[in-house]
C-alpha cells in the first residue's frame, strides 16, 4: 500500500515544484471535411471538431481534480490545413477563412490553441501549400488560438529552399501584421524540419496523415521537479547526476501516462503518445536553464553548457521510455528563451547568444524558440537561419524548428512583453552579414548521404 | 473499488482527525487505514479512504472536505489513488 512520505512526496512536486501535465491534445482528422465548396468545408470541419472535442476540456478538467494535478493546457491538433482546403481555396483569403472558422470552434469548444495551419512542404510546395503559406500572416493576425507551422525539410528528403526563403518573408509579414501586439503572431508561427506527425505542444503540433481519426496525445513537464532533485545531490559524479535524472523523469512521465490513459477512456478517443519534454515557464523554478545550473554552470550558454544538456535531454528520455508503452512527439528539453526565466537572465547577462542556442538545439529538442531579434533584420537572414537549423535537423536526423520574433521597430537593448506563458524576451542581436545570394538560389539542398556518418 | 487518499496537512489542532473522519462516516466513506507525521512543523496525515458506497460525487465530496479543511485553518486535498501508485510502484 502506499505509505505517507510517498503521498507526501507526490504532493510536494505538484504543490512547490511546478509538476503539471502541460498539455492534453486531441489530434483531428479533417481529412474527410474537405469538400469543392469553401462554405461546406467550413462547416463540416466545424462541426466534426465540436462533436469529437466538445468534451475536452471539461474532461481535462475533471481529470485534474481527481486526481489533484494541475493539466494547464487543452488543445487540439489538426490535419495540417493546406491538405484540407486544397480543393475549396482559390486565394490566400479562403485559407483566411477556414482559420476563422478554426478560431471559432477553438472558442467554441474553450481550448487553448488549435494547431495545424500548417504545410508539409519538405521537397515541394503544391500550389494549395503555397496558398496556405501566404496567407498565414493575415490568418495568425485575424485570429486568437490558431497556431501555424510549416515543415521544410526533412532527412530524407533535403531541404526545400524555396519554402525556406518564402518563410523568411512571411515571418517578416506575421511580424508586421501583429505589429501592434508586439509581433505576437510569430510566437504561434514555427518552421520546422523532420516535423512529428504526433508532436502534442504548441506552436508546431498537427495530425499528421498517418494517424487515426481522433487521438488522444499527452505532453508532460516538470524542469522544476528535477531542478529540486538535483539541489538533492550537488557535488555528486556524473552517474548519480543521470540516476537522479531519469529516476525523476520516470515519475512525471507516470503522472503523465495516467492522465492520458484516464483522458482517452473517458473521450472514447484512443490514445496516441506521451511527449516526455522538460517544458519550462516564466516562473521561477519551472525552468530548463536552472537545470543546466543545478548540473554546474554559472549561466546557461557557458563552456559546457552543450554537454549538460545533451547529458540532461538523454536521461529524461531513458527515465520516461521506461514509464510510457507509446513515447513520441518531440520528447526532450525545451530551450525556449522567453518562457525561461533563467534563459532571459543568461542573455541579459551576455552568456547566451544566438550561436550557442544553435549549438545547444544540436543536442536537444526542439530548436530556436522563442527569440526575439531585431524588426530590422532581413527576410533573407532570417531564411538563414531558419536553413541552418533545418540543416542541423536533417543531417542529424532530429526534429529542429525556428520559431524567431523579428519585433518590429525594436533593437538590441530593448526588449518584448508578450505576458503569460510567453513571457518576456530581450532582443537578441543577429549576425550583420549577408546571405541573401545564398538563400536567393532556388530550389532545394539533397538529401544526405546515411552512410559515411562522421 | 475505488480507493482515494485523502491528505491533511497544516497547523496541528484539537479535533482535525474526529472531524474530518465524522464526515466520512455520514458520507459512507470507509477508512482503510491512517497514518500521520510531523513535517517541517506540520502536521500531515494521510487516510486511504473507499469511496464505492458515498452518495456524493468525487468532486463535490473533496470541495466539501477542502472547505472543511478551511475552517480548522489546514487544507485537506482528496485524491484518487492511482497517481500515486502509478508514480512510485512499477
Amino acid at each position: 500500500m502506499i505509505n505517507i512520505s510517498e503521498v507526501i512526496e507526490t504532493n510536494k512536486m505538484i504543490e512547490q515544484e511546478n509538476l503539471d501535465v502541460r498539455t492534453i491534445t486531441m489530434g483531428i482528422n479533417l481529412l474527410d471535411c474537405a469538400d469543392g465548396n469553401l462554405d461546406v468545408l467550413c462547416r463540416k470541419i466545424y462541426d466534426k471538431i465540436l462533436r469529437l472535442a466538445k468534451d475536452l476540456v471539461r474532461t481535462g478538467e475533471d481529470i485534474s481534480k481527481e486526481y489533484g494535478i494541475p493539466i494547464v493546457n487543452k488543445r487540439i491538433a489538426v490535419t495540417p490545413i493546406a491538405l484540407v482546403g486544397g480543393a475549396a481555396c482559390q486565394t490566400p483569403d479562403d485559407y483566411v477563412q477556414i482559420a476563422r472558422t478554426l478560431d471559432r470552434v477553438a472558442r467554441e469548444v474553450g481550448v487553448n490553441f488549435l494547431g495545424g495551419y500548417s504545410a508539409i512542404v519538405s521537397k515541394g510546395m503544391s500550389r494549395s501549400d503555397e496558398l496556405l503559406i501566404r496567407s498565414i500572416p493575415r490568418a495568425l493576425a485575424e485570429t486568437d488560438f490558431i497556431c501555424s507551422s510549416v515543415n521544410v525539410g526533412s532527412t530524407k528528403t533535403g531541404i526545400n529552399m524555396d519554402a525556406v526563403k518564402l518563410m523568411g518573408e512571411i515571418i517578416k509579414e506575421t511580424a508586421e501584421l501583429t505589429q501592434e501586439r508586439m509581433s505576437l503572431g510569430c510566437a504561434k508561427l514555427v518552421v520546422l524540419c523532420n516535423a512529428p506527425d504526433d508532436n502534442p505542444f504548441m506552436a508546431g503540433a498537427f495530425h499528421g496523415v498517418s494517424e487515426a481519426d481522433a487521438v488522444v496525445s499527452v505532453g508532460v513537464s516538470g524542469p522544476g521537479v528535477v531542478k529540486y532533485a538535483l539541489e538533492q545531490v550537488r557535488g555528486a559524479s556524473f552517474e548519480v547526476l543521470c540516476e537522479t535524472i531519469k529516476r525523476t523523469a520516470f515519475k512525471i512521465t507516470r503522472v503523465g501516462q495516467l492522465v492520458a490513459k484516464e483522458a482517452s477512456c473517458r473521450l472514447g478517443v484512443p490514445f496516441g503518445i506521451i511527449d516526455l519534454s522538460l517544458a519550462p515557464t516564466p516562473a521561477v523554478g519551472d525552468s530548463v536553464a536552472e537545470i543546466l545550473q543545478e548540473i554546474g554552470l554559472e549561466y546557461a550558454g557557458a563552456p559546457g553548457t552543450t554537454a549538460a544538456l545533451a547529458l540532461l535531454n538523454d536521461q529524461v528520455k531513458k527515465g520516461g521510455i521506461m514509464a510510457s508503452s507509446y513515447v513520441g512527439g518531440l520528447s526532450g528539453a525545451f530551450i525556449p528563451v522567453s518562457e525561461d526565466q533563467a534563459m532571459i537572465d543568461a542573455v541579459e547577462a551576455g552568456a547566451l547568444t544566438l550561436e550557442k542556442l544553435e549549438a545547444m538545439t544540436c543536442v536537444c529538442s526542439v530548436g530556436l524558440d522563442m527569440i526575439a531579434i531585431p524588426g530590422s533584420t532581413s527576410a533573407a537572414t532570417v531564411a538563414g537561419i531558419i536553413a541552418d537549423e533545418a540543416a542541423i535537423g536533417m543531417i542529424n536526423q532530429k526534429t529542429t524548428a525556428v520559431r524567431i520574433i523579428p519585433a518590429v521597430g525594436k533593437e538590441v537593448g530593448d526588449r518584448v512583453e508578450f505576458g503569460g506563458l510567453l513571457g518576456y524576451a530581450p532582443i537578441m542581436p543577429v549576425n550583420p552579414y549577408s546571405c541573401e545570394a545564398f538563400v536567393g538560389r532556388g530550389g532545394r539542398i539533397p538529401a544526405p548521404v546515411h552512410s559515411f556518418k562522421n | 473499488m475505488s480507493r482515494t487518499i485523502i491528505t491533511v496537512v497544516g497547523k496541528d489542532t484539537v479535533g482535525i482527525i474526529a472531524k474530518v473522519c465524522t464526515f466520512l462516516a455520514e458520507h459512507k466513506v470507509n477508512i482503510l487505514d491512517i497514518s500521520q507525521t510531523i513535517v517541517q512543523d506540520y502536521f500531515n496525515m494521510m487516510m486511504i479512504v473507499d469511496m464505492t458506497d458515498m452518495e456524493k460525487p468525487f468532486e463535490q465530496a473533496a470541495a466539501e472536505l477542502a472547505e472543511l479543511g478551511k475552517g480548522m485553518g489546514v487544507q485537506v486535498k482528496c485524491q484518487r489513488e492511482e497517481i500515486f501508485d502509478m508514480m512510485h510502484r512499477i
